[in-house]
């Protein structure tokens, strides 16, 4: 035995030549995720009288590259809940296991306890809020739709930041500016909400998913919608947008000057 | 000669698969005072009685709010129940931060009753000298739950743990059929009213010796959702007292014989 613990447990020098140690130091720094890769965009959502319609489309972009054009990025939690991910999708992944165990977790009380999408979306934001403060973000913004614990629709967002608000209509990334406000046409405060009916909310998702493709480069045309409510959770995964307006596009000569 | 070699820890199995050290945990939850518990379709309630060490001392206390929709009461080493009723106040506090949600019952009981079960099975620790009835309301209505230092939980209709408990079992087994459909003042009266089966000769039920906790769904009218876990303690449970005395029931019946006028 000598003074150096680096040493101790393992195969002598004088026998097995100079110990590599090498590994034991790592040259470069941690990495954390500093920036996404492959994202998705927009995630729409809206309330109506009997609960909310959800949305987002099936694109991971890899940069401008429109990379994997079916991806899922609504996920059902406990048969109650819905979130849409917008973001990094390897976070998305890791998200998604994380809950699927938390879900497990959650089952093995026989007596139906289960998180309704008010609970679930605390946990998120507190997981999106311990990572940050980790300086190791996860590099979402989630939306959370489903029933709160009085059966009540509920939407709700979380972000990287581990930021939350509330709003009867919500959009993450390019749809605040575009979604949003034709959402807010439909729902500019809780009371009208209340008597929105489901047909007029899945239009106006519809409707919003179709300016955002129409605008949003990152954007496609093969989306993912879902309807919660009491009776559960209705989740459409390979639908199209439709009636897109191109016509006028053939009169449209030059920029300016041109005539024919 | 015939020395027990089995007990000196907990985890030493006898040549009959017991462990002796458990069996002598649970001991110490008959020598504490006794607590009863019973639960209706509606409320949880928990009655005990206070020991003094004399005269002059203040009455040990038996029952310990945890959280809002949670109580616990004890019989046994009270310090070991305050390791456990703290450990219980974090896991609900952890709740309510992570989920914004209070703790359900079955979760927050299979949580103690691991944590007694893993001082059953490593050298060097000992298991838990007290027993816990633990009342409380979540989504699936009031519930009872009894622990054992063993580890050992089960939900209970109604239940009496400690010292010459088994005379108020043998009253809640006489009227287990009642208990369901109980206001929360009957049940506080059955409670109070198995004690008493327990109860020494030269002892009593009074203010100073008596505590009741009660947990409730709640009256939704008011919009509360539960009847928030409350400690009855001192002259706040002469109320019941004086409603299972046997004076009061003497006196008015004397009472009503001596009127003359």
């Amino acid at each position: 035995m000598n003074h150096f613990p680096q040493a101790w447990g393992r195969p002598r020098d004088d026998i097995y030549g100079p110990y590599d140690g090498s590994f034991l130091h790592d040259s470069r720094p941690n990495q954390h995720t500093t920036t996404p890769i492959v994202t998705g965009t927009s995630v729409i959502a809206i309330k109506f009288k009997d609960g909310v319609v959800i949305a987002a489309d099936n694109l991971a972009s890899y940069g401008s590259l429109a990379r994997f054009t079916n991806v899922k990025r609504l996920r059902k939690f406990a048969e109650t809940s819905v979130i849409g991910f917008g973001g990094d999708i390897s976070d998305m992944q890791y998200l998604d296991r994380a809950l699927n165990n938390l879900e497990i977790k959650h089952a093995y009380d026989s007596s139906g306890h289960s998180l309704n999408a008010k609970n679930l979306h605390t946990y998120l934001a507190k997981k999106f809020y311990q990572r940050r403060s980790k300086l190791d973000p996860l590099w979402n913004h989630v939306l959370v739709a489903g029933l709160d614990d009085e059966d009540k629709p509920f939407l709700a967002s979380a972000d990287l930041y581990g930021t939350t608000f509330s709003s009867p209509s919500l959009a993450t990334g390019f749809g605040a500016h575009l979604a949003q406000p034709l959402l807010r046409k439909l729902v500019p405060d809780e009371e009208a909400a209340t008597k929105l009916s489901l047909e007029s909310a899945i239009n106006a998702v519809k409707e919003s998913l179709k300016v955002l493709y129409y605008r949003d480069a990152r954007s496609m045309d093969k989306y993912s919608i879902a309807v919660i409510t009491k009776d559960g959770i209705e989740l459409k995964e390979n639908e199209k947008l439709e009636n897109q307006s191109w016509a006028f596009a053939e009169k449209i000569r030059g920029y300016g000057t041109q005539v024919n | 000669m015939f020395r027990n070699n089995y007990d000196n820890d907990s985890v030493t199995f006898s040549p009959q698969g017991r462990i002796f050290q458990v069996e002598y945990a649970s001991e110490a939850v008959k020598q504490g005072s006794v607590v009863v518990g019973i639960v209706s379709k509606t409320h949880a309630i928990l009655v005990v009685l206070k020991r003094n060490a004399e005269e002059l001392s203040s009455y040990q206390k038996k029952i310990i709010a945890i959280d809002e929709h949670l109580g616990i009461a004890l019989a046994g080493l009270a310090s070991d129940a305050r390791v456990l009723s703290n450990f219980m106040r974090s896991q609900c506090s952890a709740s309510r931060l992570t989920f914004g949600r209070a703790i359900p019952l079955s979760r927050i009981v299979s949580s103690i009753s691991g944590r007694a079960q893993s001082n059953t099975q490593n050298y060097g620790r000992r298991p838990y000298g007290v027993g816990l009835l633990i009342v409380g309301v979540d989504d699936s209505g009031p519930h009872l739950f009894e622990f054992q230092p063993s580890g050992m939980t089960q939900e209970m209709i109604a239940c009496a743990i400690g010292a010459r408990s088994q005379m108020a079992r043998t009253y809640l087994e006489r009227n287990v059929e009642r208990f369901a459909n109980c206001s929360r003042e009957e049940l506080v009266k059955h409670g109070l009213q198995a004690l008493k089966e327990s109860l020494t000769q030269d002892k009593e039920l009074a203010i100073e010796n008596t505590s009741v906790g009660i947990v409730g769904i709640g009256n939704s009218l008011k919009g509360s959702k539960i009847e928030v876990f409350k400690l009855y303690d001192g002259i706040e449970v002469k109320q019941w007292i004086d409603l299972v005395s046997d004076k009061s029931n003497i006196s008015e019946a004397v009472e009503s014989m001596e009127v003359d006028s």
